[in-house]
This record gives structure tokens, sequence and C-alpha cells, in this order.
């Protein structure tokens, strides 16, 4: 219960800074709800499971890429949004039926290959897809129903429904039965096969629902601040989740959260000051990895907040 | 028809109540400051990432005109000031720069980007803020009505400009029969498309179209697609795979005969036209928007141009002869700076205020002549594309040396669109 009021806790005061952040920080809140989610569902996947992707940026990208083509192309907002979910969960379980047979490097290597050859065909298709200049969404494409999110106020709080249907998403799961089972292929597939699970389809649905965040994800993140472009399918854009990930604490459900806002304003902050900001991130993740390997709240669970989930 | 949601209680009513308390002690104080108070110019800068290398020159090109300026009294007598944020050449972190830039910095207006994936991503925020984002960019998408109203180009053509302009010289110089090998990404697709048509266009042919992926290393396998009988092989490399594109292309052809060259030079910006590999291309032909060695015909306003930004004849920096720059793009963030400062003047411009009248004062402007303020040479300015024309430089690689050959008239780059942008909303 105390854990639970930890979470609505925090989903209160990203509630209550909507109206004391200023401008910019109210717009980058928003920014960093929406890729928090996409760390949320990585850490399905890699924290809780076990499952070191290279691809998510195929998941995040095909959230996006389905809501924006179909926007642009005059379909409704809200069934746009419904498709970039269902697009994110069905490629990740495509991927995931192929990518699942194979494990630890060879799973990261097919992962990636995956999304490069979706990167790639994104560039090749130019002339549907935008290719890598991508394409502007219009006002009219960016209202959903009555919530207009062009519009600061409704963008921060669909932002915020997003991340706390996540993060108490997220919560459920790993206090349910599948969310154990998961964690026990995280700690040790063969005993947990060994009991009697099905450890494949346990893995596929945790890839499903990693898959589905992250197209939720994406597809809002296109739909919010009105752009669509290639450069979401690159590789950098599975790199940032796992780095957001690491930062906050691997399975943790914070940790995805902080992680993306640390790292969004150690970049933003580092580049006020110095011209070097990225030898300032790399320096900040040599550190992490020295002094916290399992991430801040992973570092505080191990050094007392026991029940942090 | 639906309506946008609104809270009776919003973000903004709750500070603008503290904005406005403060402000009521402190207008007086204000208002007396306001005519003195610097204009803070925003530049979005590919200080990182894979636009690094025009970033470096972007900025040293902005603060060579920032001090002309200023040494001439500013804007409306203003001193001016110029914050520079990397925006990592990445879309994402463009639209987060724009908007650190508009409203944390809170700067009067953006300019300087180059990369069209930036400028598109950054375009819809530039908007929603209300801001002037004046690009230095030269993709088919501010001219093509894809952006919005706030985005402006009035410092460099655009790629279907630039080709509509050198496809009668080069089919009626080098050759009809053209090959093409470009990326196959956008940059690369509007060479193919705009290229092509405009080789029809004057009676040539392009018989084939190489498409190279972008992440390809090697070439030697595509160079057997190009057709016997080319006469013209038409290139336009873009990154650090063009020196083996060259060298791969000089081992196919070997001391043979060869089809005629010509490429853009964006494929060798920032990169000595000396280094091993390249002597391939000696003889070959080249677009430039600037041409990088002073020629001898240079106008006293290039020359003074050249300087201020400390670039030697050979086009290296003066201090570092292996440092060459971007001269064929880095003029637009040159043009563009005295442009700001021509609109601003032009609506009296008192700051953030202004911006809808300033968008305005630059859509009124139409020709724009050659002088300091437009060293590359004289534009004219088209309000409905938000886009300036000009003149385009062919030069050859003739001894080592980038020599001119042929500079086309403003009207060879003008092109038919029924884009408006002074019909859209602000």
């Amino acid at each position: 219960m105390r854990m639970l009021a930890l979470h609505l806790g925090v989903l209160a005061v990203l509630a209550a800074a909507q109206f004391l952040l200023p401008a910019y920080h109210h717009t980058n809140a928003a920014r960093i709800m929406v890729l928090a989610v996409y760390a949320i569902g990585y850490n399905i996947a890699f924290g809780y499971t076990g499952l070191l992707s290279l691809g998510h940026a195929l998941f995040f990208a095909a959230g996006m890429y389905a809501t924006g083509l179909l926007v642009d192309r005059g379909g409704e907002p809200w069934l746009a949004l419904l498709a970039g979910l269902v697009a994110g969960g069905a490629v990740a379980g495509a991927v995931g039926l192929l990518a699942l047979r194979t494990a630890g490097p060879a799973f990261m290597i097919v992962t990636l290959m995956f999304a490069q050859a979706f990167h790639l065909a994104i560039l090749y298709w130019g002339g549907f897809t935008g290719g890598d200049e991508g394409f502007t969404l219009s006002g009219a494409a960016r209202r959903l129903g009555p919530l207009d999110l062009a519009d600061p106020t409704t963008r921060y709080f669909v932002a915020l429904a997003l991340v706390s249907v996540a993060m108490l998403g997220t919560l459920a799961l790993v206090r349910s039965r599948l969310g154990r089972v998961l964690v026990a292929v995280r700690e040790n597939e063969e005993r947990t096969r060994m009991l009697g699970y099905d450890t494949f389809r346990a893995k596929l649905l945790a890839l499903m629902l990693s898959g589905l965040a992250s197209g939720a994800a994406g597809s809002t993140y296109g739909l919010m601040f009105g752009y669509v472009g290639g450069s979401f399918a690159a590789i950098q854009y599975s790199i940032l989740p796992l780095i957001w990930v690491l930062m906050g604490g691997a399975g943790t459900v914070l940790g995805p959260l902080l992680g993306t806002a640390l790292m969004f304003y150690l970049i933003d902050l580092s580049s006020s000051v110095t011209t070097a900001s990225q030898a300032v991130v790399g320096a900040a993740l040599i550190g992490l990895i020295l002094f916290a390997p399992r991430g801040i709240l992973g570092t505080l669970r191990e050094r007392g907040l026991r029940g942090l989930p | 028809m639906t309506r946008a949601l609104t809270l009776p209680l919003s973000r903004r009513s709750v500070l603008a109540g503290g904005a406005a308390l403060a402000a009521t002690t402190s207008l007086p104080r204000f208002v007396q400051a306001q005519s003195a108070q610097p204009i803070r110019l925003g530049f979005q800068l590919h200080r990182t990432g894979i636009g690094a290398a025009y970033g470096r020159w972007y900025e040293r090109t902005a603060l060579a005109a920032l001090k002309v300026v200023n040494e001439a009294g500013g804007i409306s007598g203003r001193p001016v000031e110029i914050l520079f944020e990397d925006d990592a050449t990445d879309p994402r972190r463009g639209a987060e720069v724009v908007e650190k830039l508009a409203t944390q910095a809170g700067v009067d207006l953006i300019f300087g980007p180059l990369f069209s994936h930036v400028v598109i991503g950054s375009a819809p925020r530039a908007a929603e803020l209300k801001i002037p984002y004046l690009v230095c960019s030269e993709g088919y998408h501010v001219a093509s009505g894809k952006l919005n109203r706030w985005v402006l180009q009035p410092g460099i053509t655009d790629v279907r400009a630039q080709v509509t302009a050198m496809a009668p010289w080069v089919t009626q110089n080098l050759g009809r029969k053209v090959t093409m090998i470009f990326p196959d990404y956008a940059f690369g697709h509007d060479h193919r498309d705009f290229f092509s048509a405009a080789v029809e266009a004057q009676g040539g042919e392009v018989v084939a179209r190489i498409a190279i992926p972008p992440t390809e290393t090697s070439f030697t396998r595509y160079f057997p697609r190009i057709p016997r009988d080319t006469e013209v092989l038409y290139h336009v490399m873009v990154g650090p795979a063009v020196l083996s594109f060259v060298k791969e292309l000089g081992e196919f052809y070997g001391t043979g005969p060869r089809p005629q060259i010509f490429g853009f030079i964006d494929s060798l910006e920032a990169v000595d036209i000396a280094s091993p590999g390249l002597q391939f291309l000696e003889g070959s032909h080249f677009w430039e928007g600037q041409c990088r060695m002073l020629q001898p015909d240079a106008s006293d306003a290039e020359r003074f141009y050249r300087a201020a930004v400390g670039v030697d004849d050979a086009g290296a920096a003066v201090e570092d002869p292996r440092n060459v720059s971007c001269y064929g793009h880095m003029f637009s963030v040159w043009e563009t700076l005295f442009a700001i400062k021509q609109g601003m003047e032009a609506c009296n411009w008192r700051g953030p205020q202004d911006r809808q009248a300033f968008v305005e004062a630059v859509e009124a402007i139409t020709d724009m002549p050659a002088g300091r303020e437009r060293p590359q040479g004289a534009k004219v300015f088209n309000a409905r594309l938000h886009q300036a024309f000009g003149h385009q430089f062919i030069t050859k690689l003739d001894g080592g040396r980038l020599v001119k050959v042929h500079e086309t008239r403003i009207e060879d780059s003008l092109y038919d669109s029924d884009v408006d942008y002074t019909a859209m909303p602000f």
C-alpha cells in the first residue's frame, strides 16, 4: 500500500507541476513523460524480463508512423492513435516470434537488424513515408476529439494520463503472477522452465507489452509535437531507452521516468554551459556504471528501500 | 464541429497572475530601458552530430557577420547578440532547442539550421510559439509549401532552383545522356526528380538513376550499372564515404575513357580537394553555391566577406590551411543575418510583439541587391514561396584549383509553383 501511495504521490506532484512550471520546463515535462512511457515499455522487456533489445526504435517508430501516416491522409486521430498502439504491440509480437528463438548477444543483433531494416525501409520508400526528412502534421490531425494537442495544457494532461496508465499498469504487472514469472525468467530461465512455465510465451508477452507501450509513446509523441521522421527509427532511439532505464534503475517502476528526466536535463543543462556537452553525458554514464551499476533507484533499493517495485 | 478543451484554472492563468503583479512594479523601468536593450537572436546550431562540420563554419560565419552588424550600429541602433544552442543535428532536439531559445532564453527570433530533417522537425514548434524561424537549408522543403508561415529562407536557394538553373549548361556543354548517382534518401531524391525533369526539358536524357543506400561504404558493385553510352556522370554523394566513392570510381575507369563528371560540392564541403584519392576528380565540374577558391573576378564584397570570416584564397581557415570551410553554403548564414536586419528595421522592431510584423516585412522584400550584405550575389525573394532565388556557380577542377566556368542568372533558377505562404494564417 505504501508503494502504491508513493507512485500516486509522484503522479500527484506531476499534476501539480502543470500549474507551477514555467513555459519551457512545462513543455519539457510533457516531452519527458511521453518519452518515459517509451522507457517504461523498454523496462518491461529489459528490466523485468532480462531481454536486452537493441531494436526498440522499431516499435516506437511503428507506432509513430502508423498514427502519423493515417492522420496525414485524413484518418480519425483517435483511431490513428489506437492503430499506433496496435502497431507497436503487433510488430513486437512478430519480431518476438523470430527473435526470441535466440538469446543474449544474438537477440541483441537480431532485434537491431529488424530495426535497421525498418529504418532503411522508411528511407527507401521516402515518397510514402517522407524518408529522412519526415513530415509535419496539421493542426486538424492533432485534435483527439475535444482535445487539441497543440494546446500546452491539454498536451501536458494527455502526457500525464499516458504516463499514469503506463506506470500504474507496470506496477500492477510486476505485482501480478505474470510479473513474477517475468522476473523469474530474468533471474533463471532454465529453472523457470523446469518449474513448468512456458518461458517463450512469457517473454513474447513481455515483448508485446513492451512494444505496446513503445508504440503508444511514439504515436503520442508524433501527435503532440506535430512531426514524424525517420530519425526516430534510427539506432540511437534504440539506445536511448536503454540509457534512460539504466540511469533510473532497471527493474524499478519509477526508474524509467527518473532516468528519462535526468538524461534530458543533463543534456539540456550541460549544453548551456559547455560546447562539450556530449563529454559531460559520457562522463555521467561512466560514473553511473562505476558507482551505481543498478541505476539510481536500483541502488537505493539495495541500500534500504527494499520494497521498491 | 469540435472545440478545444479548456480548463477553468490553467497553468497560464496562475503564472500570468504572478507575472502581472511583478510587471506592475517593474514596468516603468522596462519601458525606459527597452530602446537600449540588445536584440537577441537564437541560433540553432549543428554543433554535434552529422552536421558538425557545417555547424563549425556556420557559427564562425554568424559571429563574423554579427561583428560587422554591430560595428555598423547594430539593428535600428540597438546592439545584437546571438545565442548558439546545439541541436545535435537531430529533429527532436531541434524542436527542443527552438523551445529553449524562445521560451527560456527569450530570443527575438531563431535562425541558422541547415539539415532538412531538423528544419522540418522544428518548424511545427516554431509555428506554435509564433516565432520567426529563418533557415539556411537548401532542401526543397520551404518552397514546397509543406511548412508554415513562420519559416523563411532568404539566404540561399533551394535544390530545385539549383538544378533547374544548371541543367541547361550541363546538357549543352558536357553531354545529353546523363547517369545520376545519388544517396537513396530525400536529398538525393530531390536531385533525382528535379534534375531529371530539367534535363529532359533541355532535350537531354537521364539514361540511368543509381540510388546508393545511405549505409553503403563501398561502391564498386554499383559502377557496372553505369550505361556505356553515358556522357555525363552526375553525383551528389554526401558524407565521409565520398572519399571511397571517388577512389573506387577512379579504379573502375582506370586510365581508359570516362564520361564527363559533374558533382555537387556538398560532397566535398570541409574536405580538402587535394586529399589523397580525389585525384580522379581532376577535370570534373562542380556546382558551388559560392566559389570556394577566390576567383580573379571576385567582387569587393566577396573579398570583404572572405576576410571577415577568416578564409584564405583556397577556402580554408586563415590560421589553419587544413581546416577547409563549407564555403559553398555558409554565406547563407551571413546573408540571413542581414535579411533579419532588413526585416527588423522595416517593421520598426520593438520586441517579440512585432514577430508577425517582421514576417510580413520580410515577405515585402523583393529585390536583394549584391553588396556586403549579400556577398554571394544578388537575389530575388519570392514572398509566396518564402524562398530566395539567386545565382549559381559551376567550377572546374583544373590543376587542383576550382576555377569558375559559368555563373547562372537568377531567372535560370525560377520555376512554377502554386504555393502561397502569404495566404496562410499566422
